[in-house]
């Protein structure tokens, strides 16, 4: 093996080790990143974490508060309600990665397109985006879900398909700037193609912002499942998410507050655990915002 | 450029926004897979292929879809959105229009109260940066950014309308002897309502403003001029409001501007949750019963709402900064 090759490569290694030592350096960035953490770690060992099958009826045990056999209580059927937290950890994990997926995705092309190409492309692009953002993302939504299955993969993919605004806008601003640079301009007298600068050489640069509004918004689309199943239009009972257990939580809210309670102190949690990261890989890459 | 080439400018660009805007509504619903038509026709078992076929062309779903488009905004600027797929075939507008003024009221009065407190709040923030208060003020924002307002709606039913009783949880008004009480009686009767709603819908507003007051204000007290009001041997409130607030409130009447999506989105969680007749109760039963005309109406006027939101806060900036209407500083 070449020796200078190896050399790099660990080089890169001990690179990535202190970054992430830097990162995890700032306890609310480092909390962040247990929450996710323990998300993913849940959302995976959902059935082995599970003391009940998060399914199962039980009519001797309906709207149990919590106890030494149930911890979080049981719902309306005798469900055990820790088992369905479990369990609705992974819809929220999917979510939040598949939404935030597809919004960056094609924010990221057409941001790109915009800043790259400039003149009328970019104000057609923006005029969209302008357009786009003038709708109350929550109703716009819900116009579209009317006319589909109400299945988790369809919510998935509209809330992922009125959220890339932000991402478009952000990617342009990167690309403006970063199309003026000298490096650019060395590999377009260099030869390159356009898809090669846009894709080696300028996106790799505009990957840090990127990455901070993908993580910001994983904890935006948890939050826009969870009201979406609440209001009985996003994932379907009896598959548990937070967002339907919570709304088992409103129509027993005067016999059964455990039920209101847990759900939305893991969706709060979750977020939470997002939004701190997010913050914290912002400050990570930019340190002017330090202060 | 003057004040009034700035608006009319400002005015001639919501022409295509207006035209993209019903574009998409219309769009949206119409290129999703399955057939709008009423839930009646889709459930009923009597429904014969013919009957189906005369339906469509009663809603003109037989035309092509730039006929059924271009017939549609016709409509719209008449304000004729259609009829109600609904048994009660009412007109869209109608039904849109006597849900309205609810749910302005409601954004209205919230945006007052994210105003009122937030200001304040980001001001004592970023002057005491690092304090104690500070620090709580930041923990309670990431609180509020992460908490599902479905969520603190329900504590808060459970814990003041239940567990304390002191608060209404449901409508707009009481439903027993409203009738017969005075007119104040009745303001007071509707502000117990009300409390609830307008608080859960501004709560994102209050952590967002709060944040982006302290940041601005932040930005400014580093500035000269504010060194130079305390060289001058000012008092430290005169600065503070005088000098630096008025500067760090500019840029956040654009974000004020553009949280008014966010307020009206809102509004289909709060009025579902505490059963208050607006137009986001509207859309939520016309999801429900895929009424599609009412659906395409609601959205069209909402999004209308929000651009005409962004107008009076492009108009206020400008009305207030200079800068903006001479074109001295650009936007991007």
């Amino acid at each position: 093996m070449d020796r200078s090759l190896a050399l790099s490569q660990e080089g890169q290694g001990s690179r990535w080790i202190r970054g992430l030592k830097e990162l995890c350096s700032n306890p609310l960035t480092l909390s962040g990143l247990i929450v996710v953490g323990l998300l993913v770690f849940t959302a995976i060992f959902a059935p082995a974490l599970a003391p009940y099958d998060p399914q199962k009826i039980d009519t001797f045990h309906i709207l149990e508060p919590p106890s030494a056999a149930h911890w979080l209580g049981t719902d309306g059927l005798g469900r055990d309600c820790l088992s369905r937290l479990l369990f609705g950890a992974r819809i929220s994990l999917l979510v939040g990665f598949v939404a935030v997926g597809i919004a960056t995705g094609v924010g990221t092309v057409l941001g790109a397109i915009a800043g790259y190409y400039g003149r009328w492309v970019d104000g057609l692009i923006m005029r969209f985006v302008d357009i786009m953002l003038c709708f109350p993302t929550i109703f716009l939504i819900m116009a579209v879900i009317a006319f589909l299955e109400p299945s988790i993969w369809n919510i998935m993919i509209v809330i992922g398909l009125t959220g890339w605004m932000g991402v478009a806008r952000l990617v342009r601003a990167e690309f403006l700037s970063l199309k003026k640079r000298d490096f650019v301009l060395a590999a377009r007298i260099s030869g390159a193609s356009d898809m090669e600068i846009v894709f080696k050489e300028i996106l790799p640069n505009a990957i840090a912002p990127i990455l901070v509004s993908a993580t910001l918004g994983v904890g935006g689309a948890i939050l826009t499942e969870s009201a979406l199943s609440f209001l009985g239009i996003g994932v379907q009972p009896p598959t548990p998410s937070w967002g339907n257990m919570l709304t088992e939580g409103k129509d027993n809210l005067e016999i059964a507050w455990w039920l209101s309670v847990f759900p939305g102190l893991a969706i709060l949690i979750t977020v939470l655990g997002y939004n701190l990261l997010g913050e914290g890989l912002r400050d990570f890459f930019d340190p002017r915002k330090k202060r | 450029m003057g004040f009034l080439t700035f608006l009319l400018k400002r005015l001639l660009g919501l022409v295509p926004t207006f035209f993209g805007i019903t574009l998409i509504s219309f769009f949206v619903m119409h290129l999703a897979p399955g057939e709008p038509m009423s839930l009646q026709a889709d459930f009923n078992p009597k429904m014969t292929p013919e009957m189906r076929q005369r339906l469509r062309a009663q809603y003109g779903l037989d035309k092509p879809l730039y006929v059924q488009y271009a017939k549609w905004v016709k409509g719209l600027l008449h304000l004729d959105l259609g009829r109600s797929f609904s048994p009660d075939r009412r007109k869209v507008w109608d039904k849109i229009k006597e849900r309205l003024p609810v749910t302005i009221l409601i954004n209205v009065l919230s945006m007052v109260l994210i105003l009122v407190v937030a200001i304040p709040l980001g001001v004592r923030a970023a002057v005491k940066q690092n304090s104690l208060f500070d620090q709580v003020t930041t923990v309670l924002v990431f609180l509020a950014y992460a908490a599902p307002a479905f969520w603190v709606a329900l504590l808060l039913m459970l814990f003041f309308g239940i567990e304390l009783n002191i608060l209404p949880v449901s409508g707009l008004h009481s439903l027993m002897g409203y009738e017969q009480m005075s007119f104040w009686q009745k303001v007071l009767d509707w502000a117990r309502h009300l409390v609830l709603p307008v608080f859960v819908s501004a709560i994102g507003g209050l952590a967002g403003f709060s944040r982006y007051t302290r940041s601005s204000m932040l930005e400014v007290l580093r500035q000269d001029y504010v060194t130079t009001a305390r060289a001058k041997g000012l008092p430290e409130r005169v600065v503070i409001y005088r000098h630096a607030l008025r500067n760090a409130l500019l840029p956040l009447i654009t974000i004020l501007g553009l949280s008014i999506p966010g307020l009206i989105g809102g509004s289909v969680i709060f009025e579902s949750i505490f059963a208050i007749p607006g137009v986001g109760q509207l859309m939520w039963s016309a999801v429900m019963a895929r009424d599609y005309p009412v659906l395409m109406g609601n959205l069209v006027i909402v999004a209308v709402l929000t651009l005409l939101g962004n107008l009076l806060a492009d108009i206020g900036y400008a009305a207030v900064d200079p800068r903006i209407r001479t074109g001295l500083q650009t936007e991007e």
